[in-house]
């Protein structure tokens, strides 16, 4: 595989509008809160600070390989081709979502794009994606699989099982553990070891014996070089490897529980709502990933200011139709619901 | 013509020739396919027959998974109660994952472990789960008692789009009973009916429909005729078979292993009392386990169980209820 300095200057621009993409898609689920109340029902968890980390594995995927996410799931489809309104749809439970209204925000699946399911219960996933992985080596399909998963995770007897055995069964599978420093609303100094020891979570790796390394999660050449690694690894028989991508989570965990009729948005990240810690989510917030990556590719002639602002704009008139597609789109009849239950 | 076979066999034998059959039905467990000696290493080599370490949720987990992406896993649990450790895989992961995503996924996978263990095994490995698991939609529930149950059904496990719990009774492991020569198919959700008889219909499952078919034959000697319905798979559960029977019969005397509320029997009740009320000539009657853990010591352990003496009592008391009534 390519490496990052190798990559073309359509595939980076190709990378930078998929960023804005899930950055812009997440932005209307949020203003949505806002504009059109009770129309996102339960809970809905945004990406917003992961897009580097998203966009730069992703795009080391060959066109057959799946990826596995947790319940954080709206990026990953929007990237592998799912079209943004049927995701926008699912979370506005209406018949033309991606699940048909089955499943919503935390439960996305499109198998059709590489993006079988989602589980909403923490570390789960991880063993589905192991799952599907020894599916790949039992029928030499030659796919890898991205298991994505959030730094709480990484407590779960799922990820020490899962890991332990893909391992020992050399399991063609991408570990990308994303560390945005919160567990739900819980700070990872009070709840990690290697966190709270001044180590990286990587380092849970050693456990298993397997190759892990902690990349910088808001630049997207520097996790697309780390799980390019990966991935060839994985494609070689080798066996899995963890990749701790270090970014922060810009939205709070999601939006606030409520008991209906008590509307619900999404109130001050964590740090500042719980925390008080205004200058961490400050700092965060000028290490924007999608600004970063925007001035990168400006200042190496990728594109210009103009070009980017294009895209921005394109991006943006582009959602706005994907609200409007899944505000029109019915809600699903009611006894469809007994559909479904078995196959 | 019918073959003999061990009940343990007859499920071995249903795995082998559905793993003959089908490329992707993949098999695993702890302990088990530990040396290249083993027969289905030897028949199916290390990609299908693997050894896992004590993983439940990564074995179930990878079990979804893999279901998802083309494979019928099925994963040895040995004792149901392993299950108990990865339960979100069986309860809220598996049976769930089609139905929220809309129809677009299939997990077709075998969740096979022992139960029931009534030897000494007390109170953490000789239980009966399926009360927790029978009433989830999208989960399916084998409890064969004979050979032959266990080959069929076993059969339509593997087969099966949906996940399957597949739960055979420790107590059954080595009894020898006839199956029928090829290949042997049990269709889920059909009750058999292990007896004909026309005074009082017994359901009973697994080790209790030995029992009940025991006590069958006591209260032939004393007259009665009793009718026993085994349903076999407790999801989908065969209520028509039950409901067509009391219509004959008038009386039901239900017989489970595990203590009353977390019974099947108390779910046929309630089936019965919605469905078959009106056949009904006495109350329905429950011969359910005691509301204990269960015992070490075998006295006490078998206090708690059900038992032919108390299957025969039960069934004299709902016959002497109607004669009270007329």
């Amino acid at each position: 595989m390519p490496t990052a300095s190798q990559l073309s200057k359509d595939r980076l621009i190709w990378m930078y509008t998929q960023m804005v993409r899930i950055r812009e898609f997440e932005e209307r689920v949020k203003r949505t809160f806002v504009e059109h109340p009770g129309v996102i029902r339960g809970h809905a968890h945004l990406g917003d600070g992961a897009e580097a980390s998203i966009v730069g594995a992703l795009a080391t995927r060959h066109e057959d390989d799946l990826v596995m996410p947790s319940y954080r799931c709206h990026g990953y489809p929007l990237v592998l081709g799912t079209p943004a309104g049927a995701i926008m749809a699912e979370i506005y439970q209406r018949k033309d979502g991606v699940c048909k209204g089955f499943g919503g925000s935390m439960h996305l699946a499109d198998p059709a794009h590489h993006f079988p399911t989602a589980s909403g219960i923490i570390g789960q996933g991880i063993a589905h994606a192991a799952g599907a992985a020894y599916a790949a080596q039992v029928k030499k399909t030659g796919q890898v699989v991205y298991s994505f998963f959030g730094d709480g995770s990484s407590k779960q007897g799922a990820f020490y099982e899962t890991l332990n055995l893909a391992a020992v069964w050399k399991l063609p599978v991408v570990f990308v553990l994303e560390n945005n420093s919160y567990q739900a609303y819980t700070h990872i100094s009070l709840e990690d070891a290697n966190a709270i020891a001044g180590d990286p979570l990587s380092q849970k790796a050693k456990a298993f014996s397997i190759p892990g390394v902690t990349v910088d999660g808001t630049d997207p050449l520097k996790v697309y070089d780390a799980v390019s690694q990966a991935a060839d690894r994985a494609r070689a028989g080798q066996g899995p490897s963890l990749i701790e991508s270090k970014f922060y989570r810009l939205s709070p965990h999601g939006n606030a529980i409520t008991v209906p009729p008590v509307p619900t948005q999404f109130q001050e990240h964590e740090a500042i709502e719980v925390y008080g810690n205004k200058a961490e989510f400050e700092a965060a917030k000028a290490n924007d990933p999608i600004k970063k990556f925007r001035s990168y590719l400006i200042g190496n002639g990728t594109f210009t200011e103009a070009d980017a602002k294009k895209i921005d704009d394109s991006v943006r008139a582009e959602m706005d139709e994907v609200v409007k597609f899944a505000l029109a789109s019915p809600l699903p009849a009611p006894e469809d619901a007994v559909k479904y239950v078995y196959a | 013509m019918a073959r003999e076979m061990m009940f343990a066999e007859a499920i071995a034998v249903a795995i082998t020739e559905e793993m003959q059959r089908d490329p992707t039905v993949v098999f695993y467990g702890q302990n088990m396919a530990m040396t290249d000696r083993d027969p289905f290493v030897r028949k199916f080599g290390r990609d299908r027959v693997r050894i896992t370490p004590i993983s439940e949720t990564a074995e179930l987990g990878i079990a979804v998974g893999a279901a998802m992406s083309g494979l019928r896993p099925i994963v040895e649990l040995y004792m149901a109660e392993f299950m108990l450790v990865a339960f979100d895989e069986v309860i809220n992961e598996a049976p769930r994952l089609r139905y929220m995503s809309g129809g677009q996924v299939k997990v077709p996978c075998v969740f096979k472990a022992g139960f029931g263990f009534a030897a000494g095994w007390a109170g953490q490995h000789s239980n009966c789960t399926y009360g927790a698991m029978m009433g989830i939609p999208g989960l399916k529930i084998a409890v064969p008692s004979t050979s032959a149950d266990a080959m069929g059904l076993m059969r339509s496990a593997i087969r099966d789009d949906n996940p399957v719990v597949y739960l055979h009774h420790y107590m059954l492991t080595i009894d020898k009973g006839p199956v029928p020569e090829g290949e042997h198919i049990v269709p889920f959700g059909v009750a058999d009916i292990k007896r004909a008889g026309t005074d009082v219909t017994i359901v009973a499952t697994a080790w209790m429909v030995k029992k009940s078919l025991a006590a069958a034959e006591m209260l032939a000697k004393e007259g009665i005729s009793a009718e026993v319905i085994d349903p076999r798979t407790l999801a989908p559960l065969d209520v028509k078979t039950i409901v067509d029977s009391v219509k004959k019969t008038g009386r039901l005397v239900l017989v489970d292993q595990a203590p009353r509320h977390a019974s099947a029997a108390i779910v046929i009740a309630g089936e019965i009392a919605d469905q078959g009320f009106k056949y009904l000539k006495a109350p329905v009657k429950l011969v359910t386990a005691l509301d204990t853990s269960v015992p070490y010591s075998e006295p006490m352990e078998s206090y708690v169980l059900p038992s032919e003496e108390k299957i025969v009592q039960a069934v004299k008391s709902v016959l002497a209820m109607h004669a009270a009534a007329v």
